[in-house]
């Protein structure tokens, strides 16, 4: 079993903010991520597929073909985006990195071939925050 | 020892911004600056580099106090800028368009006051990993 790795980014802006809360609880609880015009990071998006290398090419899958797959149907997206208004499966969800990772595995994954396993996402918001999804379901 | 250090603290901030120039139409804007110009705006984790040059002090072999310094580029720089749109809630983008040209030259003028006149001031901004500008330049 061999595990690849693509990486990719995308600069988006985006806010924290509950619209059920008054401004003073967001603001106690998202600081300010909460401030009402946005801010933004640069995103560095991992994604691992894992399983066995082809005999034919030794690949476990052509990289430039994910890279292309990633580019159409994530970061096209969500680069230059706004994350709250602008994308259309973060709508009516909190624009956390944590929300964030789990719906890019659900937008990327049906993409993927058949024979091709995802296995993790990992995504940094900055240089010192990063989260990862490895597809299991809340239990 | 009279010979001249630089010396560099590194701080960031996130902020959201657009590249738009009110003057043009939107096909203008759209066409200079493509996808920086969404209406939405979109964002970037910035960081600095702020240099400062000088001759070591002789008693206490600093050029500048690195914690004074990066307590400044907080002050005047992260304070403003950090978790803000520049477009909107900034006094230096209000109405200059954010372009990281002239972002590294607001944050230069933003510090060179603090500094003292005898050290000579350089700033590098980077806007993405790929992307960074410097101001001012050595000898223009």
């Amino acid at each position: 079993m061999v595990y690849l790795t693509r990486m990719e980014h995308f600069n988006a802006a985006h806010k924290l903010y509950n619209p059920a809360w008054s401004k003073e609880e967001n603001d106690e609880v998202f600081g300010k991520c909460a401030n009402e015009n946005w801010h933004g990071h640069n995103y560095d998006l991992y994604v691992t597929i894992k399983g066995n290398p082809d005999k034919d090419t030794g690949f476990l899958f052509d990289v430039k073909k994910l890279s292309l797959i990633i580019k159409q149907y994530v970061i096209e997206k969500l680069d230059h985006k706004n994350l709250n208004l602008d994308v259309d499966f973060m709508k009516e969800k909190m624009c956390s990195s944590e929300n964030l990772v789990v719906g890019i595995w659900k937008e990327l994954q049906p993409h993927l071939p058949r024979n091709v396993q995802l296995h993790c996402i990992k995504l940094y918001e900055t240089p010192r925050i990063c989260v990862e999804y490895f597809g299991e379901e809340e239990r | 020892m009279s010979e001249k250090v630089s010396v560099f603290r590194k701080e960031h901030f996130n902020a959201a911004h657009r590249l738009f120039n009110p003057a043009w139409t939107d096909e203008r804007n759209q066409q200079v600056f493509g996808k920086c110009a969404l209406p939405n705006y979109h964002g970037h984790n910035y960081e600095m580099e702020v240099k400062v040059t000088g001759v070591p002090d002789q008693e206490t072999g600093y050029v500048i106090d690195m914690k004074s310094l990066s307590d400044l580029i907080k002050k005047e720089i992260v304070q403003r800028f950090d978790h803000k749109n520049l477009n909107l809630d900034t006094e230096e983008f209000k109405h200059v368009n954010p372009t990281a040209e002239n972002i590294v030259i607001a944050i230069y003028r933003l510090l060179r006051p603090h500094i003292d006149n005898r050290f000579d001031l350089q700033v590098r901004l980077y806007e993405t990993p790929r992307n960074f500008v410097e101001y001012p330049v050595e000898g223009g």
